[in-house]
């Protein structure tokens, strides 16, 4: 009997093993949690990148005039400021969030796939870093914006087929990371969770997850058809050659508006994540944001036109793109109606990421109504390619998942490290942000109305004051992000000094299972599954 | 909705301490010069205003919420989580509200795209970075550029405060003249990548597309000048390719049309003569600071990896007939100037090349050659 005792010893001391020890343990690590921090500190460098050169094109645009760069590399600025933050900062942020939440949210020990979660982390690094590196080829970076419209995307120079494989490489990148969060939510949750019991936050991941093996294939095939035409003399998008211009923004946006939405949905998730906790009380209509969220998803797939309204399409095509577009607001209001009512006749405190969360429902919806806007067509038609657009989807990007992805990080840092952060500078930061991105992208709205065309270095003199106001918000928002910076660093080496309990909010243990573990949570979350499941937002 | 993004516009101008009472700033959609343009402002403040309206409902709701039903103020939270009744309803009245939107914006969409019984049409050219109109019906064409003025002072760094250029990049030197008081249809295609051509006086932009042909229309009241910008990124100089379209009666619009065709055929005669040299150069400078220099850089030196260099260019300094050749048929990125310039400025520019920027083949080429080369085509 004696040696049974002493084998299941050793077992129990197998499931007490660390991290491997040293620098190694972030190149070959498999564990969700490890991947899950070099996802976010991976993204949190490319929040910094693409945000410099925000500031490259904020700097030019201070005054009328051409200062500080020529306008082909101001085109690169714009053209890589967009790839950067879709595809290096906002996405793999939430890919961060997914490896470290959905394992503690379902009550797994890890994701379903460690080792191709290995992989997809990086695949990204490599992608991104080629991306990068074609800043320096012989004709600078892409130049066409980041949805590289032919014909002058292939007036790239040295750069184009190293932009392309980027895509490539990013592309299987996402679509291995939404395999792994599919196979993980599909097949490891704890006994008792339902489909139906799942937290929001799983709920929104999982049909992204989906939206992102639907559309990823379509970019690469656009972009590969965008190099055969260039290199092996194809004309799929070339007239002379029986091609189309415009069939490449029609399957580029196929993609591009779920990709949209592979940005916002999980956004969504982490707000009815946040906002019950610290409302103290359930979630408004859980399933009715289920369903509002899978309603989304479905729409993105058939409203992909409504970005081309002025490319010349049949006045019939016109109207259903409009009238498709338009009932994405029924879904979209059914959640912010819902958060509102989650709010209301609660016991409502204010911290940081309640902060952060309550920004993102009101700039977000702001967002949202120039998006309805733009959905009629006829006024679209003076809205398109202006300044407006450039405001709207900033407003739905920046104060939308950029603040939720804030709100997020306040919220489970200090379950992630144990500490907490320091409270004021993160209202200090709050306050900073939500001040600043409101001076900076506010009067992009005028801009755009008054007539100021989007993607331009320079221009006429009477947009020059309001151009300026935009340019020092841009500024100050973009300052005020290292004292998020400043404030992450301190919280992961000790924070405030104070040691934080499991569930660090009050009463946060009804709302979510990550909150019953220790923090920091053990290595391997849930080795044995939860007994109970908490369903405070059933 | 100026009494919504007022306090918002004044607080950031205290912020940088300008001076509001004696800036003229435009917040709003212009309101245009024509029935359409009219609709659409009016489909643009209705939409505003019910978003107005939706977010004065909603965010009252939420801040009254955030002001009392705080645990700091000894609120206790209420459990409950939902309510079919509620949902039902906020589901209801928002599809009520969209088709209250979208019937309007249909009938605006229709009349839009309504191109037929116009009384002229105007074929417009996207090119990399200049605008060609052809007048279809009296055989009117030229090429409309950002005007000398705006150019100087728009180079990086050029010393030039573009508050002292009228116009500073709505400019160009030939703007485009319709009549008034009468149904003009457009068409529209490219000849390299893709641009948008935009008035937002006239309510509408339409791309330009290779290959294909986009239609449009107006039908403007009174006599003006409309200014827009190309709206679709085409490369380097996307922020340099303005509109401007002059609106004039019909009798002075006639007179126009007159004097283009005369100066049509003066140049024609001009082509005809035999010019010096040092006339081909002077010309050709101007041709080439027009046409040449915004990539080929005002001194010949070129964009390394995207813009080959004039001088010491083989090309340049090889065959001159080979470097007309190139010119006039364009290569890759470069377009083909023998569709864009006159035959006088063809070969000025051309001699130009040869005889300045470092270079110095020393030969030139006169107008009547390139004259013939055009006919060759034709006839070819």
């Amino acid at each position: 009997m004696s040696s049974v005792v002493t084998s299941h010893d050793d077992h129990d001391e197998h499931h007490d093993h660390g991290p491997q020890k040293g620098f190694l343990r972030w190149i070959i690590t498999t564990n969700h949690k490890d991947i899950g921090t070099l996802y976010l500190l991976f993204a949190l460098t490319m929040f910094f990148v693409g945000g410099a050169m925000a500031l490259v094109i904020r700097a030019e645009l201070f005054e009328p005039g051409l200062q500080f760069v020529e306008p082909q590399f101001f085109n690169s600025m714009t053209t890589m400021h967009a790839l950067i933050m879709v595809f290096g900062a906002v996405m793999p942020a939430f890919v961060g969030l997914a490896n470290w939440q959905i394992p503690l949210m379902i009550g797994a020990p890890d994701m379903a796939l460690p080792r191709m979660n290995n992989m997809s982390f990086w695949l990204l690094v490599a992608g991104a870093l080629l991306l990068a590196s074609t800043l320096f080829m012989e004709g600078g970076a892409p130049a066409s914006g980041w949805t590289l419209y032919p014909p002058l995307v292939l007036q790239t120079g040295a750069a184009l087929p190293f932009a392309i494989f980027s895509v490539h490489l990013l592309g299987v990148s996402s679509i291995m990371g939404a395999i792994n969060v599919i196979a993980t939510i599909m097949n490891m949750r704890a006994p008792g969770m339902t489909l139906m019991k799942m937290p929001l936050f799983v709920w929104t991941w999982l049909i992204t997850a989906f939206l992102l093996i639907a559309i990823m294939p379509v970019f690469a095939g656009a972009v590969t058809m965008l190099l055969t035409d260039r290199f092996f003399g194809t004309s799929f998008f070339d007239a002379a050659g029986g091609g189309d211009p415009v069939l490449y923004q029609h399957i580029f946006w196929f993609f591009g508006h779920p990709e949209v939405y592979v940005m916002i949905l999980p956004t969504f998730g982490v707000a009815s994540t946040i906002i019950p906790v610290f409302a103290r009380k359930p979630l408004f209509g859980y399933s009715s944001m289920v369903y509002a969220t899978a309603s989304i998803a479905f729409l993105s797939f058939i409203v992909w036109a409504h970005h081309m309204f002025t490319v010349g399409m049949p006045v019939g095509g016109e109207l259903y793109f409009m009238y498709a577009t338009m009932l994405i607001a029924i879904p979209t209001g059914v959640k912010v109606f819902n958060w509102t009512a989650t709010m209301w006749k609660g016991a409502m405190t204010f911290e940081t990421p309640m902060l952060f969360a309550v920004a993102f429902v009101v700039l977000f919806t702001l967002g949202g109504f120039t998006g309805l806007m733009m959905a009629i067509a006829p006024a679209d038609f003076q809205y398109h390619d202006t300044y407006f657009i450039v405001a709207h989807f900033h407003y739905t990007l920046v104060p939308g998942s950029v603040f939720i992805l804030m709100a997020a990080a306040y919220f489970w840092l200090p379950k992630w490290t144990g500490n907490m952060y320091d409270e004021r500078l993160g209202k200090l930061h709050f306050w900073l942000s939500a001040f600043s991105v409101n001076v900076l992208f506010f009067p992009q709205h005028f801009l755009g109305l008054a007539g100021m065309p989007r993607r331009i270095p320079d221009y006429a003199v009477q947009f020059a004051d309001w151009n300026m106001v935009s340019s020092i918000g841009a500024f100050v928002f973009g300052l005020s992000q290292l004292l998020f910076l400043y404030n992450v660093v301190k919280t992961i080496r000790g924070g405030t000094g104070e040691k934080v309990s499991d569930e660090v909010w009050e009463d946060a243990a009804k709302h979510g299972l990550e909150w019953t573990l220790p923090s920091p949570p053990p290595y391997h979350s849930f080795t044995t599954p939860p007994e109970k499941i908490p369903t405070e937002h059933l | 909705m100026n009494t919504l993004k007022y306090p918002l516009a004044y607080l950031s101008l205290v912020l940088v301490g300008l001076d509001t009472a004696h800036a003229d700033y435009k917040l709003n959609l212009v309101k245009g010069v024509t029935g359409i343009s009219h609709d659409i402002f009016s489909l643009h403040m209705l939409i505003l205003w019910i978003c107005v309206f939706i977010g004065i409902a909603v965010f009252g709701v939420m801040f009254y919420s955030i002001y009392h039903h705080r645990k700091s103020k000894g609120h206790v939270a209420a459990q409950f989580h939902e309510s079919t009744k509620v949902e039902i309803l906020w589901t209801i009245i928002p599809t009520l509200i969209l088709v209250g939107m979208a019937i309007p914006a249909t009938k605006t969409m229709l009349e839009l795209d309504d191109v037929s019984a116009a009384d002229m049409s105007i074929k417009v050219t996207g090119w990399q970075w200049k605008w060609e109109y052809e007048y279809l019906d009296n055989g009117v064409h030229f090429f409309s550029t950002l005007d000398e003025a705006s150019n100087r002072a728009r180079q990086l760094n050029s010393g030039i405060d573009p508050r002292s250029v009228p116009n500073y990049l709505l400019n160009v030197d030939n703007p485009l003249v319709i009549p008034t008081k009468k149904k003009i249809r457009f068409l529209f295609t490219s000849a390299d990548v893709l641009h948008s051509w935009w008035v937002p006086d006239l309510g509408w932009k339409k791309d330009t597309v290779p290959g294909f042909i986009n239609e449009a229309w107006t039908y403007v009241d009174e006599p003006g000048t409309y200014r827009g910008q190309c709206t679709e990124l085409c490369g380097r100089d996307h922020g340099f390719m303005p509109i401007v379209v002059i609106a004039l009666e019909q009798d002075e619009y006639d007179q126009w049309v007159a004097e283009q065709r005369a100066e049509a055929v003066q140049a024609s005669e001009q082509a005809e003569q035999t010019w010096s040299v040092e006339d081909l150069i002077a010309e050709g400078e101007k041709v080439y600071s027009q046409n040449c220099a915004t990539c080929h850089m005002a001194d010949g030196s070129g964009i390394a990896g995207n813009f080959p260099a004039i001088s010491n260019s083989a090309v340049v300094n090889g065959e001159i007939d080979a470097q007309i050749d190139l010119v006039y048929n364009g290569k890759g990125m470069m377009p083909a100037f023998g569709a864009m310039l006159s035959a006088t400025d063809f070969a000025a520019v051309i001699t130009y090349t040869r005889n300045a920027l470092g270079n110095s083949v020393g030969d030139s080429v006169q107008p009547s050659t390139i004259k013939a080369l055009s006919k060759d085509a034709d006839n070819g």
